[in-house]
């Protein structure tokens, strides 16, 4: 099977060559993406297992503001749809209209860190920061794992603009545009869950 | 050559049919567990199941209309990668989950 595939991706090279590159350069970010899910689910197992440990401290129910977080989480929903549309200008070399998308996702992404940065500030300004019990240790570690990520793609965003904005869409900075992509669209699956089984849950 | 290329891993390039698709199943699949669980109309368990599916289901929505991944691109390595991973990721969690309970009830921490 091994040297099918081989085979296989040797023919393909040969005929696409400039294809393949960018081909295997996103599929190794897909494979990194892989990895860092097993982060993400170590994070969440890790919360669900100290969910109870509240240490005499507050209980989820008690800190989480589920329309705040409905919010976030249509922020975070629309960056992914306007990063798509970003991808289909590309796809037909419309470079500013490139740029306006990776524009507006990025504003949506900062808004959606803001936001999130208020409500952590706001929980340890009660009182309720990651030193109070086991609880709001997993849950700062996981939510700010996450955070931390949106923050690394807004970096990433930028630095695409300013790449495009010098050297244009090329062979270089079209896969890149497409790992970028993977990963923001991961972001918004990781927050699904984040959103589902952290506050929806914990508000029940 | 943009519109044969198809980008490994991300596969092949959506349309924007495809993403105002997964956009509106995605809010629709947000919006049904919040409202259930704001209203609080249905016991806990139904809920949860609730929570549970329509969680699941957007993340298949995401994967195939926004990452758009399917068997094809790599020969399906992509897709391959993923059910491995999530295999990882159902041991590491529930493991850690079946075993702490456990552990909890032998030890009446709690």
């Amino acid at each position: 099977m091994t040297t099918r595939t081989m085979s296989n991706d040797q023919a393909s090279a040969e005929a696409h060559e400039h294809h393949d590159a960018g081909g295997t350069k996103v599929f190794g970010f897909w494979v990194y993406l892989m990895s860092d899910l097993v982060i993400f689910g170590s994070l969440f197992a890790t919360y669900a297992v100290l969910l109870r440990g509240t240490a005499g401290g507050p209980t989820p129910q008690e800190i989480f503001s589920l329309p705040f977080i409905l919010v976030e989480t249509f922020l975070l929903l629309f960056s992914s749809f306007t990063y798509g549309i970003a991808v289909l200008a590309m796809n037909e070399d419309k470079l500013r209209q490139v740029k306006l998308w990776l524009g507006i996702t990025f504003l949506l992404g900062a808004a959606f860190v803001g936001m999130e940065v208020y409500e952590f500030q706001h929980l340890i300004h009660e009182g309720y920061g990651p030193d109070r019990s086991a609880f709001l240790s997993a849950f700062f570690t996981l939510v700010g794992t996450h955070g931390l990520h949106v923050t690394f793609g807004l970096i990433w965003i930028l630095v695409m603009l300013a790449q495009l904005s010098t050297k244009g869409l090329n062979d270089m900075t079209r896969p890149r545009i497409m790992c970028l992509s993977l990963f923001w669209h991961f972001l918004d699956i990781v927050w699904i869950c984040v959103f589902s089984f952290v506050y929806l849950m914990g508000a029940l | 050559m943009s519109d044969s290329r198809t980008a490994p891993g991300g596969a092949s390039h959506g349309s924007i049919r495809s993403y105002v698709i997964g956009l509106i199943l995605s809010i629709v699949l947000t919006v049904i567990p919040f409202a259930a669980v704001m209203t609080g109309a249905l016991s806990t368990p139904v809920t949860v199941l609730i929570i549970v599916g329509t969680a699941v289901l957007q993340i298949l929505v995401q994967l195939i209309m926004f990452m758009h991944m399917n068997t094809k691109s790599d020969e399906g390595w992509n897709v391959m990668s993923f059910v491995f991973t999530v295999t990882i990721l159902a041991l590491v969690v529930g493991g850690s989950l079946w075993i702490m309970h456990h552990l909890h009830l032998n030890t009446m921490i709690n």
